[in-house]
């Protein structure tokens, strides 16, 4: 058909209108599947999760409306706030450690170790650095239960036998050790995701960047921080701002390693819904955290989307 | 027109496969005396050898897991964990599998991340044609919608869920977690989908159009074969994230017959704190079969890391 492009040209052009018109309907109903899938398991279930945030409700019988009662129990409850300053600390340890450490580890990977012992040396590193992200959450929690264990873990009887006694803890059953516990076992999840992420984006930066800073006698720190983290911006936005939902969302790791104990210690806003909707049976309450969590993990979604939306702009 | 304009690996600016393309003058031998940027001195084998160290502390918790989960409890007692095994016992890891029926477990796992990375791989690509090759009228705000959907917390959606399982008798069935995971991650594929599709040669479209093909025959023939590279990371996705899954099936399968891997694998924390040995062995089974995607897939895991990023 390109042959012949200036004699069709008309032609194409009435008959491409025509198909689009015709072609715009007839691509509504490949839209059907996922419509009906969005609307079953996300709209309605949101919505109707919204509503219940507005009763009071055992899950058996009928959900009695209260207004914003549980919005209001919401505001005066310590377990609540507690839930959200842990996020912090969560979000801490699965979004900015591992941003911060990870682009300085994949800066040294890319530039420092690759030109002088090979690439295969870098991406072996790299693959190790990785390997937690692909082991299920759960089994992460059982390989790290046995590690810590108090009286027959690892952690603690090597630091007996190097007569370290007193340094032997119980690392996930003590309220002041747990949450800076799962925090660094957290960091040891999150590291390989992004120094995956950081060394691809590396791969894109113009080498001649490096090159003409290093004819200027510009130090590897210096080059680290005017040209790579200045170059890896649009990355290290959508890093921060994928692990700090991740964050947010956390569920599994606190599930597994301590159910969100001792005491309170742990606990965060998803297994406090969890808990509400499940163990405590106030499913209204549960709701009500739920949705308050939603509201913020849209708002960071919209961010995204418009960051995004940017990005392909310039581009 | 070229394939690569459809993959993700490009979509999202990323290199090509193997992701560390280096510059040939590292390897060549008269690197040596042309600037400090390749020199290997010292301080940069020290360098070398603290990220090795650091490597290794990364990997020592799945090794030390290993090293324990074949020996003799006696011998554990006898020489600590940090020793090597004097025995090799393989009771610790036989006892485990039978006491949870590993293999039904395993079973349950493949059936449902397998379905679930196929559907999920359909539903996104069909929603994904309509937005991306239709341009259907307000995409974008099917699409801000999609990308929402995959940014709500299961929290928020999972009491309905359950009560609507129970209304209709999918609760307790492996089809509901199929069901509700398949569209969930459908929400991020079509996301990823729709722009790479967004992207897809117009005159290729517009040369099978002018010989006739009807929009589903424009999909199979045309649009699936060029796509299939990105369909495949998706798959592989979809299946390593559904394998992972935790939350949906903890709630929505609550029998020990239907239960996952993960899931069996999570309720047993703290079980066996009295035997090292088991709980070595429990994670070492647990670790295995990610151990073996990781060993099959890394190409594909490597190259679809940041179609990963935005989940």
């Amino acid at each position: 058909m390109t042959s012949q492009p200036v004699t069709s040209e008309p032609l194409t052009r009435t008959t491409t209108t025509a198909t689009r018109r015709r072609s715009r309907g007839g691509y509504l109903p490949y839209l059907l599947p996922g419509a009906i899938g969005f609307l079953l398991v996300v709209a309605v279930p949101a919505v109707a999760n919204a509503w219940l945030s507005l009763t009071s409700w055992s899950g058996v019988g009928d959900p009695t409306f209260i207004g914003l009662d549980n919005y209001v129990r919401l505001l005066g409850d310590d377990t609540f706030w507690k839930s959200f300053a842990n996020s912090v600390a969560i979000i801490i340890a699965m979004a900015i450690l591992p941003t911060g450490v990870g682009l300085f580890l994949s800066a040294v990977l890319f530039d420092f170790i690759a030109p002088r012992f090979g690439g295969r040396t870098a991406t072996t590193l790299r693959a190790m650095f990785y390997l937690p992200q692909i082991i299920p959450i759960a089994v992460a929690g059982v390989l790290w239960g046995f590690l810590l264990q108090p009286q027959t873990g690892i952690v603690n009887s090597s630091l007996r036998a190097a007569g370290l006694d007193g340094l032997a803890q119980n690392w996930l059953g003590d309220p002041a050790l747990a949450l800076p516990t799962v925090m660094i076992i957290l960091v040891w999840l999150q590291l390989g995701y992004t120094i995956v992420i950081f060394m691809s984006g590396m791969a894109r930066i113009d080498p001649s960047l490096n090159e003409a800073a290093d004819l200027d006698g510009a130090s590897w720190l210096q080059r680290f921080w005017v040209i790579t983290v200045n170059e890896l911006r649009p990355e290290i936005a959508v890093v921060l701002l994928t692990t700090t939902v991740a964050a947010l969302k956390v569920f599994a790791p606190i599930y597994v390693l301590t159910s969100g104990g001792p005491g309170n210690a742990t606990i965060v806003p998803s297994y406090f819904a969890f808990y509400n909707f499940f163990t405590t049976t106030q499913v209204g309450y549960g709701a009500a955290i739920s949705t308050v969590l939603a509201v913020l993990l849209t708002a960071l979604a919209v961010v995204l989307l418009w960051l995004q939306k940017r990005e392909d702009k310039h581009a | 027109m070229s394939t690569t304009q459809v993959t993700p690996v490009s979509a999202t600016g990323a290199p090509p496969a193997g992701g560390n393309r280096r510059p040939p003058r590292v390897r060549r031998p008269d690197a040596r005396g042309r600037s400090a940027a390749t020199r290997r001195s010292p301080g940069a084998v020290v360098v070398l050898i603290a990220l090795a160290v650091l490597a290794v502390i990364t990997l020592l918790p799945v090794l030390l897991a290993a090293l324990n989960a074949v020996k003799s409890p006696a011998d554990y007692v006898a020489n600590g964990p940090l020793a090597l095994p004097r025995s090799f016992d393989l009771t610790g890891i036989t006892s485990f599998w039978q006491s949870v029926d590993f293999t039904g477990k395993l079973l349950n796992s493949v059936l449902i991340s397998g379905s679930v990375a196929v559907i999920a791989v359909v539903l996104s690509l069909l929603t994904a044609y309509a937005i991306g090759i239709g341009r259907i009228r307000g995409s974008f705000g099917v699409l801000a919608v999609f990308m929402v959907a995959f940014t709500l917390p299961q929290e928020a959606l999972i009491y309905p869920l359950y009560v609507m399982a129970k209304a209709v008798g999918l609760y307790d069935t492996k089809l509901s977690v199929i069901i509700v995971l398949a569209v969930l991650q459908s929400a991020f594929g079509t996301y990823l989908l729709s722009s790479v599709l967004h992207t897809f040669p117009a005159e290729v479209l517009e040369a099978a159009r002018m010989d006739g093909a009807g929009t589903f025959r424009v999909l199979w023939s045309i649009v699936m074969p060029l796509t299939r590279p990105t369909l495949v990371v998706l798959a592989t996705f979809f299946f390593i994230w559904t394998w992972n899954e935790f939350f949906i099936p903890l709630v929505l399968l609550p029998s020990n017959e239907n239960q996952t891997v993960s899931v069996a694998l999570g309720a047993l924390f703290g079980q066996y704190t009295s035997d090292p040995v088991t709980s070595a062995a429990a994670a070492l089974v647990g670790v295995l079969p990610a151990l073996v995607f990781f060993l099959v897939f890394q190409r594909t895991l490597m190259k679809g890391v940041n179609i990963g990023a935005v989940k």
